[in-house]
């Protein structure tokens, strides 16, 4: 089998065009995870019961199942009950949905390690529920999650090829339509391969310069 | 009138196919995240950049990649392999890169005096790990090796796509055959659900098995 780079260049401006769609798909999923994912941290956390059960069993039910599986559910089984939803917005809605579990647990280890002290020297200088959250507890909580919510941006970029299970055309979609109206394999599932490889490792980096500048101060 | 029971057969047919595919993928997976998460820690620059390549590259890239990857290039080399070899090894190899961080992070946290301690003793390097090093570090691992196992689980779905007849490729068929979308994704994902739950509650149960006497030991 020979490594064509005529071949290699003709499709590079098709699979930019996937790979854009790919982090477009990231970036919104990403935003979706956060903020869904605060949601699920803070229902857990609610005084009602039967909230906090819910949204706990809702959390492990969607972690404990395939995301192609809930994409498939979003793109096939909500048409049905009238949702009709373009592909890429079912995809992100799915990816985020999915990720918004393993931020919320992100959230709430981190906003447990905030000292049991500092709720209670808040209410001791007579700070507002709100105030505690804004001035003390976040500031704390934060910056120790940013790495571990990168890593979970880095698994959600290489989940993204299973939009091309729900005819997204991102990076795996372009790959594999160009694969088959050429029958030629190699080129392009290596480029996507490659394209991964260089991105991830990329920002594996980036990941590890966030734990450095945001290591727990040790004052043990 | 759908005969459901029929299709319900088929769904559980894909089943089997992903219990066994999660089953020898682990087994894979769990002998590569050992030989790779020792290898990282070899005396041998050579071993350890081999484990360390082999652990980027999989993290690095997606599982799917991979899988069309071995399903679709592979066989232009003369490597032809059916779906599901090639579900077994892409699964295998990507969650033991996982796993090899596991094993490594583990043992390194196996305090140095116990290190110290065999060498004082005149332990052999096997003898060192196989009674020392890995009964300690084991429990440390196996609360991730769990949630690794259930990522195993969910990433078989994948394999669907390269047509290998698991319980996704059955919900598919069966959508197609009925037009019914609720009931057979809906199915599925509860099966998914109740099988990562076992795997969840298995690894619970022999954690405990294995810290029995270690109480006290550790903080």
């Amino acid at each position: 089998m020979e490594w064509d780079w005529e071949f290699v260049r003709q499709i590079l401006p098709d699979l930019f065009s996937g790979l854009k769609i790919t982090i477009i798909a990231t970036v919104l999923g990403a935003a979706f995870a956060a903020v869904g994912g605060l949601v699920f941290a803070i229902l857990r956390r609610s005084g009602n019961r039967a909230v906090a059960r819910s949204a706990s069993f809702l959390v492990e039910f969607i972690r404990g199942t395939p995301l192609l599986v809930q994409l498939y559910f979003i793109f096939y089984v909500l048409p049905d009950l009238g949702i009709r939803l373009p592909a890429l917005l079912a995809g992100v809605i799915g990816i985020g949905l999915h990720y918004s579990t393993y931020a919320a647990e992100v959230y709430r280890s981190g906003i447990e390690n905030v000292s049991r002290g500092q709720w209670e020297a808040a209410k001791a200088v007579n700070l507002s529920v709100r105030q505690t959250w804004v001035h003390i507890i976040l500031p704390q909580a934060i910056p120790p999650m940013i790495p571990a919510l990168a890593n979970y941006l880095i698994a959600m970029f290489k989940e993204t090829p299973l939009l091309s299970a729900i005819t997204v055309l991102e990076l795996m979609n372009q790959a594999k339509s160009l694969a088959n109206s050429n029958y030629r394999y190699v080129e392009p599932m290596t480029i996507v391969g490659v394209f991964f490889l260089v991105i991830s490792l990329i920002s594996v980096m980036g990941v590890r310069m966030l734990e450095v500048r945001f290591a727990p101060k040790d004052d043990r | 009138m759908t005969d459901w029971a029929g299709y319900i057969g088929l769904i559980i047919d894909g089943a089997f196919v992903t219990l066994s595919l999660t089953l020898c993928g682990s087994a894979v997976a769990l002998v590569a995240a050992f030989l790779a998460g020792l290898g990282r820690l070899s005396r041998f620059t050579a071993v350890r950049a081999l484990a360390v390549t082999y652990v980027e590259f999989f993290r690095g890239t997606s599982i799917f990649v991979q899988l069309f990857w071995v399903y679709f290039v592979l066989p232009l080399f003369d490597i032809s392999l059916s779906p599901f070899q090639a579900g077994v090894l892409v699964l295998g190899l990507n969650v033991g890169a996982y796993g090899a961080e596991v094993v490594r992070g583990a043992i390194k946290s196996v305090p140095r005096e116990q290190f110290e301690a065999c060498i004082a003793l005149n332990f052999t390097q096997y003898q060192r790990m196989r009674y020392i090093i890995l009964p300690q570090a084991l429990p440390l691992m196996l609360p991730t090796f769990g949630n690794n196992a259930i990522e195993l689980l969910k990433a078989t779905a994948v394999v669907s796509l390269i047509s290998l007849s698991d319980m996704t490729f059955q919900a598919q068929i069966v959508r197609a055959q009925t037009g019914n979308t609720f009931v057979p994704f809906l199915t599925i994902l509860v099966l998914y659900f109740i099988m990562s739950t076992v795997i969840s509650r298995a690894i619970g149960l022999y954690e405990k098995r294995i810290t029995r006497g270690l109480d006290g030991v550790r903080s």
